[in-house]
This record gives structure tokens, C-alpha cells and sequence, in this order.
């Protein structure tokens, strides 16, 4: 009996691409020595090749084998992680993926490419790295004998995290300078329960290997430095320090009662000479058991300094009944030593590094990490529609409840408090289960870091990209349709927004330009922005193009940001060059569609020189809308709350007749056309509108296109679940779908878009209509 | 066992023994029938919400636990006499095949008949006849006690003009 194995393959693809976002991503943040995220890819790379082997797709095996092979070696430490190993293994992450695809039925791999560089891997595998032809790349072999380097002590503002600044960031743009060696200044840290997650109680004592100028260090900090302490100073010789001391310090868990402060003894230390410090953190407890008096961590110092063992025991002296202290001589200079020591340790300086709250958040990852499973969306959502009824049935009993209660002598308490109890556990129900659906949007930003990689090197520009709140989330459905909008907007701001590292400097601003990603929560939508601090839009160039396209005239005042927003027009494109990466013109619009129809809208502020910004907002959700309940005829409708612009009541002389039809609407300067929905809709009592004085129009607005709406009644507003028409019956021009109202009843949502395009139609077959009519009573006339 | 094998093989039983079994209705005196496992569910008339234009005999949508369904007034698709709607009108839940996949609908009738079980020899072929029912939804005819029964193709009538998923954008015009 043979098992059928295909039905596991979509399950190995599945896990594969995971595997390989994985090993991106954790390429893309690999620093030296970081044995975890080495661990982490190793891992990723070797279930895809163990996988593929049972699956028999032997390309994937075998190329992924000779991955597998480098990497060990990375791990074992035979190879160094230089920037050319990384980008290495980025293109075989390339190739992978291209392999799997094939596999999966998809284009052919592209067959040259991963023979390439699957030689290029075993060269590196064979040659230890040291066939690198490029030597710039090389900066982590630093040469031996004489060299400059570089003692920087950075403290900064305990603020300057709220501020979006990230040391580690600007400690790895110190990384690609020259060897790093960072240690971390503990004496103000508080104690757990004092300490806030969103300041900064660290500084750092930074010594660097490396040629260059004492600019391009404080350039790193230039976005900090009023924000912060900094001092560099140059060493020229670091052979002279020819002694270097490891000490073993294990105190005892009572320690800290006696007063003695560790921190405090390893500044004296630093006092010495430069110190390193490294953790070891296996004893500490899970936080429920951690105790704040007792000491669960020991200590492994490094200490390159011309001094007496003396010296160092004196530090010591008062805890040494409580503690176990061993102190020894390394011989040989420091940077042999460190280029020994260094690879066991390094994890866990790191580690020490971190904070206790950073260290709380590992393990809320690892914990998110293992606690996941993979469910079929229509499972869920069958789950949210039999929530949704639940809701509904609930709206109704609860009406029962209240009539109940209006009859005269029968006592309805026990019922209206169950039932609100009923109320209260639906909704939070419901809550949780819309959460079901909802994905942090670091599912979508984590593509980034890859591309502005890959843009900004292409285009020999520099970027650092900072994301921030990625934890956000935002409906998977939405997820899936935001992902091409956001690369668009990325590419365009990398693109056209962020300038050449010369103009940069030229025009005063650091050379790495900054491209933001934020997203957040604002009502019920969720706010991405991608902020550039780059040249900013040209609206004097944007003006003169539009101009030429035709899409303005010269008479029309317009703002500035009425004039930015003119991008989003289809057909413009004001790329001097149409580039290999966008400026085809055939982008903004396409951009701005897409997030419409998602029930979105995209914006743009620019400031000329500092760069500009663009903000999406997005639903929650596409199961749920904020609807405007409105009454047409005897109907309820829904128009989407995102479209209304506002609601107002008009008097007949505000309508503007144009050849006897009251067509045009005066609002706000603007003329606008409106569309009786009870015309459009062919319902009874069209007529009757015209007879009374005043009229309630909804002003809506979709790309850019204003309409007011004529309706009869405004009712609530409300969230209403959207049903979808198409699954038992079919798509309708000018509805988007229908929900579900707490009596039981269907109302239609309203598709501002489809109307409008509708109304033009009507508008146009109206006109012909009345013409034709016209032509006939003529000829009539004439026989 | 899933519901849907074991209503195939009482399909097939009813097939080969004892014949197929039809829920027959009534419109305006005249009674009809359609395959019983077509049949989801019988309900009492409640108002639909109107879809804007719609052709008269496609009423409107109504919610049925969550979903929404058309539902077709069969008097007005077939051009009979309007009638109102009162306490025996019944709206049959039917599941329609729609080639891609299958929706669920609601036909509204004067009143549920009974149910007869079939064999295929009582069935006799469809006649070419005028009137408002098109011999294209017809799929036989059956002489039960005196009267007589006209079996419907629904998957052809639900399927039909502005009932089809992807309405050419010619029909609309005609």
C-alpha cells in the first residue's frame, strides 16, 4: 500500500515559502556572530532541503544542499558573515524560490542564473570566502599591524527611543565602517518594576576598527545628536595593550543584599580599560518566579587593559565572600584574542545587551510562534457568518425582551438581565472572532527591507528603512490586496522621492536618505504611511504637466496639495526619465484604484526639499463597513460612511436648472451633478421630489469624483456585515453587496464608484432619450 | 456518511426501483412539479427587500439565516394573473445547479401540493405548447388521478434571462 503524497506537497510548498521569508528576513538583519539568526536560516534551509528530498523534487534538494553546506560552515564559524556572503545567500534564497515555483507548476526556473550561482557557492565553500575579488568587501578581516580605530561613548536622551531613533541601527552603520566592539553601560538601569519599556536607560561604550574619518562616524549619529552625548576619540595603536584579563565572576543570588551592585563594579572595570561583558542568563527564572532582591546571572568579563591583577581583585573585594571570582591573564594581543574569544560569547553580549523588557518580548514571540495553527479561511469565514446570525438573532430576542416588558404585571427582570448578558458575550464574541481574521501588517512590511535592498542598490542610492508599528493589524483579505499598492508607493519614493547620496550632501541633508514605514490604528481604519524624507513632490512641475495633459485649465486656483493630488491621475508621470523601476505613468492611478476598492483612500503631503508623504487608510476589515443608513422610497440602503463627504439639505434654489434640469448642485464652489437614487433605481413616487422644497442629498466622492446623492430619510449609522450577492445570485451595477439588519431584514449596500459610473450612463441615455423625444414631437410637428 | 452520499444513493434507489420522487405545487389551478432533493426548505411569504431593476418577477433578496437569496414570483415569470400574497402563498428554498457552481433561490408559489414518487415510464414527453411557460422548461408530463402534473427543469428556469450569473450585456438592451 502506498501513501498518496501529493496531498502533503501543497503543505511542503506552503511551509517552504515560509521558510524561505524566514531566511530573508533573517538575512537581511545577520550581523556578525549572531549564531541565533544563522541557527534560525541553517533551520529554514534544511527543512526545505529534507522536504524537498521526500518530495522528489531533487533541484530544490540539491541546490539547497549546497546552501546548507555554506552555511554550517558560517555556523561552525569557518566562514565570516561579510556583506558579499549575504547578498550570496540572498540570490540562493532567489533561486529557491524560483525552483519551488517551477515545481509548483509555475515558469520554469531560470536555469543559468542558479547554476551561476550555485557555482559561485561552492567557490565560496572551497575557498573559505578568500577568493573574494573584491576586497572593499572584506572589512570584517581586519588587517594586522598598524591601524586607527576609534573609542566612541554614546549616551543619549532616555526619549530618544519615542523618537523613532534605534541605537542598534545605527550601531550596525557603524558595523559596516569597521569591527565593532559595543558594550553597554548598565548603571542606570532600574529595576524591573520601575523600568518603562519606552525609554532609554542605556549607554554605550563603542570602540571601532576602522580607516575611516571621524565625519562618517558622526554622521551615524547626526539624526541624534541633539538628543545625545557623544565623544569620539581616536587610538592610534591598539598594540600596545598587550595584557588582556578574563575574569569569571559568578556572585551568589543574595548579593545584591548586601548593597553590592554589579553594574557598579563593572564601570570601575571599564575604568581599566575597555570591557567586555557577557551574560549568562540560564539560570534566570519565567517572570512569575523572579524575585527582585535575588541575583540570577554571571558574569563573563573580558577586560583588555595594562593593569594589575591587583587592581582587579581590589574591585572585588567587597562581594568576594559572596561570590565566585576567577581572574586570568590571556596572553597574546587583544585582537587575537578577541578574534578567539569572540565566537562562543558573542550571543549572549548581545543578549546582555538587550533589556529585561526586550527580553520578555523574545519570549512572547516564541511563545506566538509555537501557539499558531494553520486554519482554512472559509472555516473562518463560516465562523464569522454564524457569529454575524448570532448577532442578529440576539437584536431580535432583545426586542422581544423590551416588548415583554411594556406589558402591564408581568415581570421581565430576571429576562432583560440575561438577556443583556446574552448581548454583552455576543458582541465580544464577535469581537474575537473578527480577530480571527486580523493579521499583524508586518506580514506586508517585511517584504520591505528585501526590496529597498535591492531598489537602493540598483539604484546607487543609500537607504535605511525604518519600520514601525508592524504589530498593527488589519484583515487578511485587506492584507493580501495592500501588498502591491505599498511596493508601488515604495519603489516610487525610493524612485523619484529619495535623491542621489551627492545631491543629498549637496543639499545639506545626511547621504542616507530615511524611508519610513508606519502603521496605526485611527477609528475604524488602519493608517499606513510611507514617509520619505527625500526632494518632495514638484508642484510647479506637477502644475505644468497637468496643464499639458489637459487635466486642469489655467484659470483653476488650486492649493498645492490639491495640486500634489493630481497624481493620482491616470496617465501622469513626471519622471524626466521612465526608469526601469517606475515612472511609466501607469502607476499612482492604478495605485489609488486599487485602495478604492478596497474601500481605502490614498493621500499625499509634500513639503518641497523635505520629502514627502504618503498615507493610505484602510477598512479593518472587508467583512464589516461604517454605513450611513439611508431611506429610499420605502427601502433602507447602506452608503459606505468612507465615501460621504457630508449629508446636507438643499433648497430648490441652490439647484442650478441647465436647460430646464435641475442637474447641478451648488456646494462648497464646487457644481456638482446629483442623482436621484429613486430615478436611477426606476422606484416609484420619482416625481414627487421635485414638489417639495427641500432635498437631502449625501455628497459622496470616489476618485476624486463628487456626486451628491438624493435621498429621502437619513437613518443611524452603523457597522454592517457585508453579504455578498454574487453567491446566490449575481453581481449588480451600482451594489456592492448587502447586510443583514437587526429586524432580520436585507438592506443593499450602496457602491459609490459603480453609482456614479451608473448615473453618467443614466445622465447620457436620459439626455438621448429627451432628444429623440424632442426629434419625434418635431417631426410630428412637421407631419 | 456525508447527508449528500447518502441523499445520492437514495437518489439512485428511488431511481431504480421505485422511481423518483416530486414535491408538486400549485399556480393559478394548474400543478407543478420539481425534484424533491432539489427542494432545500418550505417557507411562509415574508417581504423581500427590492432590488433595483430587477424584472418584475424577480422580487427581491431575502435573508435566509445569513445568506442572502433572490426570490422569483413563478405567476409573474410565467405571465400568469397577479394574485396576493396571502397565508398559504409558501416560498420553496431550491437549489439550483448553475453550471459553476450552485446557488440557492426562492420560488414563490400559490401553495405546496403533495409529493408523488415517479417511475420513468409514467412520464410522458413535453408538448410543444404556447403560453407563457416555454416548453424549454418543461421535462414531462404526468396523468396523476385525473389531473395533470407538468415536471420543470429548474435548473433551466432558475437559470434563465436576467437569473443567469453573467447576463450578456446584450440582453439587457432587448
Amino acid at each position: 500500500m502506498s501513501i498518496d503524497l501529493s496531498q502533503f506537497i501543497a503543505t511542503f510548498l506552503e511551509e517552504s515559502y515560509e521558510g524561505i521569508d524566514v531566511m530573508e528576513n533573517s538575512l537581511l538583519t545577520l550581523e556578525t556572530d549572531d549564531d541565533e539568526a544563522i541557527n534560525v536560516i541553517f533551520r529554514a534551509a534544511h527543512s526545505i532541503k529534507g522536504g524537498a528530498g521526500t518530495f522528489g523534487f531533487n533541484e530544490v534538494a540539491d541546490f539547497t544542499h549546497v546552501v546548507e553546506t555554506l552555511l554550517d560552515e558560517v555556523r561552525s564559524g569557518q566562514q565570516e558573515v561579510t556583506p558579499k556572503l549575504i547578498n550570496l545567500l540572498l540570490e540562493s534564497v532567489d533561486c529557491i524560490k524560483g525552483l519551488l515555483g517551477a515545481a509548483q507548476d509555475g515558469p520554469q526556473a531560470d536555469s543559468q542564473q542558479i547554476a551561476d550561482v550555485q557555482a559561485r557557492l561552492q567557490v565560496y565553500i572551497v575557498a573559505k570566502g578568500a577568493a573574494d575579488d573584491n576586497p572593499e568587501d572584506n572589512c570584517e578581516v581586519i588587517p594586522s599591524g598598524k591601524h586607527q580605530s576609534w573609542k566612541i561613548h554614546f549616551s543619549a536622551e532616555s526619549e530618544i527611543l519615542e523618537n523613532g531613533h534605534e541605537p542598534a541601527l545605527m550601531f550596525s552603520a557603524l558595523a559596516d565602517l569597521g569591527s565593532l566592539t559595543v558594550e553597554a553601560e548598565l548603571d542606570s538601569l532600574p529595576t524591573l518594576a520601575e523600568s518603562d519599556p519606552q525609554l532609554l536607560y542605556l549607554s554605550w561604550s563603542i570602540h571601532c576598527d576602522s580607516d575611516c574619518g571621524e565625519s562618517e562616524i558622526e554622521e551615524i549619529f547626526e539624526w541624534v545628536e541633539d538628543e545625545c552625548q557623544l565623544d569620539i576619540d581616536k587610538i592610534m595603536s591598539e598594540q600596545s595593550l598587550t595584557k588582556s584579563w578574563q575574569i569569571n565572576f559568578e556572585p551568589h543570588s543574595d548579593m545584591l543584599n548586601t548593597g553590592n551592585d554589579p553594574a557598579l563594579m563593572f564601570s570601575a572595570l571599564a575604568k581599566l580599560g575597555a570591557l567586555k561583558v557577557s551574560a549568562n542568563t540560564d539560570k534566570l527564572p519565567e517572570l512569575q518566579q523572579y524575585l527582585a532582591d535575588s541575583l540570577y546571572i554571571s558574569w563573563q568579563l573580558e577586560l583588555a587593559a595594562d593593569c594589575e591583577k591587583q587592581q582587579i581583585a581590589d574591585i572585588f573585594e567587597w562581594v568576594e565572600d559572596s561570590c565566585d571570582l576567577q581572574i586570568t591573564e590571556q596572553s597574546g594581543t587583544a585582537q587575537q584574542q578577541a578574534g578567539v574569544e569572540e565566537e562562543g560569547q558573542q550571543t549572549e553580549k548581545v543578549e546582555s545587551k538587550k533589556t529585561n523588557g526586550d527580553k520578555a518580548k523574545a519570549r512572547g514571540n516564541k511563545a506566538a510562534e509555537s501557539s499558531s495553527i494553520r486554519v482554512d479561511t472559509d472555516k473562518i469565514d463560516s465562523l464569522i457568518n454564524r457569529v454575524g446570525e448570532l448577532v442578529i438573532t440576539q437584536a431580535m430576542l432583545g426586542q422581544v425582551g423590551d416588548d415583554l416588558s411594556e406589558i402591564p404585571g408581568v415581570n421581565t427582570e430576571r429576562l432583560q438581565e440575561g438577556l443583556e448578558l446574552l448581548e454583552r458575550n455576543t458582541r465580544d464574541l464577535q469581537e474575537d472572532v473578527m480577530r480571527v481574521r486580523m493579521l499583524p501588517v508586518s506580514f506586508v512590511f517585511n517584504r520591505f527591507p528585501r526590496l529597498v535592498h535591492d531598489v537602493s542598490g540598483k539604484l546607487s542610492k543609500k537607504v535605511e528603512l525604518i519600520i514601525s508599528g508592524e504589530q498593527t493589524e488589519i484583515d487578511k483579505t485587506v492584507m493580501e490586496k495592500i501588498g502591491d499598492p505599498m511596493v508601488h508607493l515604495v519603489r516610487n519614493s525610493l524612485d523619484h522621492g529619495l535623491e542621489e547620496p551627492a545631491q543629498r550632501i549637496a543639499a545639506g541633508k545626511p547621504e542616507v536618505g530615511t524611508l519610513k514605514l508606519n502603521a496605526y490604528h485611527q477609528g475604524g481604519f488602519v493608517v499606513i504611511d510611507i514617509i520619505d524624507d527625500g526632494n518632495g513632490l514638484n508642484t510647479e512641475k506637477i502644475r505644468t504637466k497637468a496643464l499639458e495633459k489637459g487635466l486642469i485649465t489655467e484659470d483653476q486656483q488650486l492649493s498645492d496639495d490639491e495640486v500634489n493630488g493630481l497624481i493620482f491621475k491616470p496617465g501622469f508621470s513626471t519622471a524626466d526619465v521612465v526608469s526601469d523601476l517606475s515612472g511609466r505613468g501607469v502607476g499612482l492611478d492604478v495605485v489609488m484604484r486599487n485602495i478604492e476598492s478596497l474601500g481605502g483612500q490614498v493621500s499625499v503631503k509634500s513639503e518641497p526639499g523635505k520629502g514627502s508623504a504618503f498615507s493610505i487608510k484602510l477598512p479593518l476589515t472587508l467583512a464589516i463597513l461604517e454605513g450611513q443608513l439611508v431611506r429610499v422610497h420605502e427601502d433602507t440602503y447602506v452608503i459606505p460612511l468612507v465615501s460621504i463627504v457630508e449629508t446636507i439639505v438643499i433648497n430648490k434654489e441652490s439647484k442650478n436648472p441647465i436647460a430646464g434640469e435641475e442637474k447641478l448642485l451648488h456646494f462648497r464652489d464646487e457644481y456638482i451633478s446629483h442623482l436621484d437614487l429613486k430615478k436611477l433605481f426606476h422606484l416609484p413616487g420619482a416625481d414627487s421630489v421635485a414638489s417639495t422644497d427641500t432635498t437631502l442629498v449625501a455628497i459622496v466622492e470616489n476618485s476624486g469624483k463628487k456626486v451628491g446623492l438624493v435621498v429621502d430619510e437619513l437613518y443611524g449609522q452603523q457597522q454592517v456585515v457585508i453579504k455578498s450577492l454574487e453567491v446566490n445570485f449575481k453581481r449588480i451595477e451600482g451594489l456592492s453587496g448587502a447586510t443583514i439588519l437587526g429586524d432580520g431584514s436585507v438592506a443593499l449596500i450602496l457602491d459609490v464608484a459603480g453609482l456614479i459610473q451608473r448615473g453618467m450612463n443614466f445622465e447620457a441615455a436620459s439626455a438621448v432619450n429627451s432628444r429623440n423625444k424632442l426629434q419625434n414631437e418635431r417631426t410630428q410637428g412637421y407631419l | 456518511m456525508s447527508t449528500e452520499n447518502w441523499q445520492n444513493q437514495a437518489a439512485e434507489t428511488q431511481h431504480n426501483s421505485e422511481g423518483q420522487q416530486y414535491l408538486s405545487f400549485v399556480l393559478d389551478a394548474e400543478e407543478y412539479g420539481i425534484d424533491i432533493l432539489r427542494v432545500q426548505e418550505l417557507r411562509g411569504w415574508t417581504p423581500v427587500t427590492p432590488v433595483p431593476d430587477m424584472p418584475e418577477y424577480i422580487k427581491g433578496v431575502l435573508n435566509l439565516r445569513g445568506a442572502i437569496i433572490p426570490v422569483v414570483d413563478l405567476r409573474k415569470r410565467f405571465g400568469l394573473p397577479e394574485r396576493d400574497y396571502g397565508p398559504t402563498t409558501v416560498v420553496i428554498v431550491i437549489k439550483v445547479d448553475s453550471g459553476t457552481k450552485e446557488r440557492v433561490m426562492g420560488i414563490i408559489v400559490d401553495a405546496v401540493a403533495e409529493t408523488y414518487t415517479l417511475t420513468q415510464d409514467q412520464i410522458q414527453p413535453p408538448p410543444q405548447i404556447g403560453g407563457g411557460i416555454s416548453s424549454e422548461f418543461i421535462t414531462g408530463l404526468v396523468a396523476q388521478e385525473e389531473k395533470m402534473i407538468v415536471l420543470m427543469d429548474i435548473d433551466e428556469l432558475m437559470n434563465s434571462d436576467e437569473l443567469a450569473i453573467d447576463v450578456p450585456a446584450l440582453s439587457n438592451v432587448k
